[in-house]
């Protein structure tokens, strides 16, 4: 049985001004599956996402959503899309002046006419699968950052969404909150039957969770694969980000003229 | 902070700001003794008014009645039209005298009202037929200085120069 | 020479453009806000959450200073009303320059750094910390669920806030001259009722408070949400909230008595 095609990206293009992010990326992602897109800091990584959220449009080519065209979308069409979209943001994005309780309950509230009594049972239950129930008369400030991590995440599924972006959820997390954060991606992946794209560059945590990889390098795909197939992968810049050396096809120096033309040597003596 | 404590401290927020706004109207402003939306409008022409100036008090016995509302000068008599509007508590008949005073010595200059004998009452824009101009210091010195001069004399003719 | 000339001028031209280009984008901003205001009014305990932080916080500064800006103003009127045996009319000034002018400017001042910064702060951080983006993704606009709760709370709050300081103040005025320095009660009461009129002056006053509190809040929602999402960026909104709206008091505040009080009494 063939999954079926979630996300259809075809030689999508988008540009800052003159700087050119990504550069014809062709990506496909079936239902159910958890998926890393890697690459260095600055390679278009959280752009994507935006892509995909619709937050941003392309330069050219496009990002088909369920069917959708998401850059031809109007607004009110593309609200609609988002609720059936969530996204995890790299620090959580709690609203600071809301209990946690109210933080997960916030689009069960702006989107449903649901009793307050459901709503109630609701919370508790997405509360209860991130492990957190007990913590749900607290404010954001009170938690760690792993809790305010996965209180992020019961919140986005609030709704029961198709699909939920990670962008960085492995910042700044300690080992432990590391492994039950990536744990918990792939646990209510499986048990809700969503899809779930993960922005990182933690490969060893990620590749323990995921079913396929995209590396980003420059604004193109550079490799992609089963988590398998990449850390058996011999190609100079998968060995390179996956075992994280200094030196490799990303190079350490900034792209600049010769070092000796620049302290005015080659020259300077005539 | 819980809900019920927000709305609670809120609405005595909102209740305080109403009623410092009920203070000013009628302990510090003039709300609670002279209203507009009760008065009716009466207009009057001054062959010279003086310093008076809009809003002036309009008094009769020395209680203010009413305001002024507009001062304009009138190119059909050339004079001064002055419309005023008085409290509708206070009838004043036909024949009322209206003179524009002064305060003491370098107070504010006002309308005072002195009520005739006349049986029929001052109607929504009636006007007032007998007035009486404001005293102007100069004229006084100029016209004390002529009947000074011309004592003895002849008739004279005052305001003339 | 010539050069630095063309610099220079083209210095000036771009500040200019940009002055207006931003201007332009502050009012199609406040459009916005007004467009999408519908749902916090339909939801009006969004708004009576936002009273809570503009308003009801921002009582205890407004209160003090009321006090004693109306204490001071006793102490000079009647300082200077004595010399012409006018004491009694301390009562007079105090309500007239607490009403016109002082309780509408002074109480503008203060929300604006104190509730104006506090808004400009709070959207600042929210959009530093993604909330406003994560809004967004999740379908909710954020200029209707987080900003126009905010614009309308201040408008509603400085009219109260400015009407407070000025019966506060008329209060402490009575303190000082009456209590304090034995003016005669009645004559302090009566001649203030006879000279404030209730359109001209109280109503009036009102109106600049409103204008006022709309000008300050619109500043401080648009300076917040423009700000750039960094620390640097939120403090620099928040600096730049108090000094523009403070101006912009002042300069509305010069227009609208030339409007109001122009050749009058």
């Amino acid at each position: 049985m063939t999954p079926e095609v979630l996300i259809e990206i075809k030689n999508l293009n988008f540009s800052y001004g003159e700087r050119s992010v990504l550069k014809g990326l062709d990506m496909t992602m079936s239902r159910g599956k958890v998926i890393a897109v890697m690459g260095g800091s600055g390679s278009g990584k959280t752009t994507l996402l935006r892509l995909i959220g619709g937050s941003v449009r392309p330069s050219s080519g496009y990002v088909k959503v369920a069917g959708k065209l998401v850059h031809e979308l109007k607004r009110d069409e593309l609200f609609r899309m988002r609720r059936k979209m969530s996204m995890l943001f790299q620090f959580g994005a709690l609203f600071t002046d809301l209990t946690v309780f109210d933080n997960v309950a916030f689009q069960m509230r702006e989107h449903t006419d649901l009793p307050e009594s459901m709503i109630r049972d609701l919370v508790l239950m997405k509360l209860q699968a991130v492990g957190l129930r007990g913590a749900h008369n607290l404010m954001p400030a009170q938690l760690s950052g792993g809790m305010a991590r996965r209180v992020a995440l019961a919140r986005s599924i609030a709704l029961d969404p198709l699909l939920i972006m990670y962008d960085e959820p492995f910042t700044g997390l300690d080992p432990i909150s590391l492994t039950v954060i990536g744990n918990l991606i792939r646990r209510l992946t499986d048990a809700l039957g969503m899809t779930s794209i993960v922005v990182t560059h933690d490969v060893q945590e990620s590749l323990k969770i995921v079913d396929y990889v995209y590396f980003i390098a420059d604004g193109v795909i550079a490799a992609h694969g089963t988590p398998a197939e990449v850390r058996g992968s011999v190609a100079p810049f998968v060995h390179q980000f996956v075992h994280g050396e200094e030196d490799g096809p990303v190079s350490f120096h900034y792209p600049a003229d010769s070092y000796a033309s620049d302290l005015e040597l080659e020259n300077g003596f005539a | 902070m819980q809900r019920a404590t927000m709305d609670l401290w809120v609405g005595m927020f909102v209740m305080a700001g109403i009623g410092a706004l009920l203070v000013l109207a009628f302990k510090v402003g003039n709300l609670g003794t002279y209203s507009a939306a009760d008065s009716y409008t009466l207009t009057g022409n001054f062959e010279n008014i003086g310093g008076l100036k809009v809003r002036a008090p309009v008094k009769s016995a020395g209680v203010v009645v009413g305001r002024v509302t507009d001062i304009q000068f009138s190119t059909e008599t050339f004079d001064a039209l002055v419309v005023v509007s008085i409290d509708k508590r206070y009838q004043f008949p036909k024949d009322t005298f209206a003179s524009i005073l002064t305060s003491g010595l370098i107070g504010e200059q006002y309308i005072g009202l002195a009520a005739g004998g006349d049986e029929a009452v001052l109607m929504d824009g009636d006007k007032l037929m007998k007035t009486n101009s404001a005293l102007v210091l100069e004229e006084m010195i100029g016209r004390f200085l002529f009947d000074k001069a011309s004592e003895g004399g002849g008739r004279e003719n005052a305001g003339s120069d | 020479m010539p050069r630095r000339i063309v610099i220079g001028i083209r210095g000036v031209g771009h500040r200019v453009v940009d002055s207006i280009w931003r201007l332009g984008y502050a009012s199609r901003f406040f459009l916005l806000i007004l467009l999408k205001s519908g749902t916090s009014l339909r939801r009006f305990g969004l708004i009576t959450r936002e009273i809570y932080f503009t308003g009801v916080l921002s009582l205890i500064i407004i209160l003090v200073s009321g006090l004693f800006v109306g204490m001071v103003l006793g102490l000079q009127g009647y300082e200077t009303l004595q010399r012409y045996g006018a004491e009694s009319a301390v009562g007079t000034m105090v309500a007239l320059s607490l009403l016109r002018e002082l309780g509408p400017v002074v109480a503008a001042l203060l929300f604006a750094s104190r509730a104006g910064s506090a808004i400009t702060a709070e959207i600042g951080l929210m959009k530093a910390t993604e909330q406003l983006a994560a809004m967004e993704m999740m379908a909710v606009d954020p200029v209707a669920r987080v900003v126009a709760p905010r614009f309308w709370a201040g408008v509603i709050s400085m009219p109260f806030l400015a009407a407070l300081f000025s019966a506060v103040g008329v209060f402490g005025g009575y303190l000082v001259a009456v209590v304090l320095i034995g003016v005669d009660e009645g004559s302090f009461w009566s001649q203030m009722q006879d000279a404030v009129d209730f359109r001209y002056d109280v109503v009036n006053g009102i109106i600049k408070t409103c204008v006022f509190g709309v000008a300050v809040t619109a500043i401080a929602v648009f300076e917040g949400y423009d700000a750039s999402p960094t620390a640097e960026g939120v403090s620099g909104a928040t600096t730049r909230t108090v000094v523009t709206s403070s101006l912009a008091i002042l300069g509305l505040d010069f227009i609208l008595t030339s409007l109001m009080f122009r050749g009058m009494s």
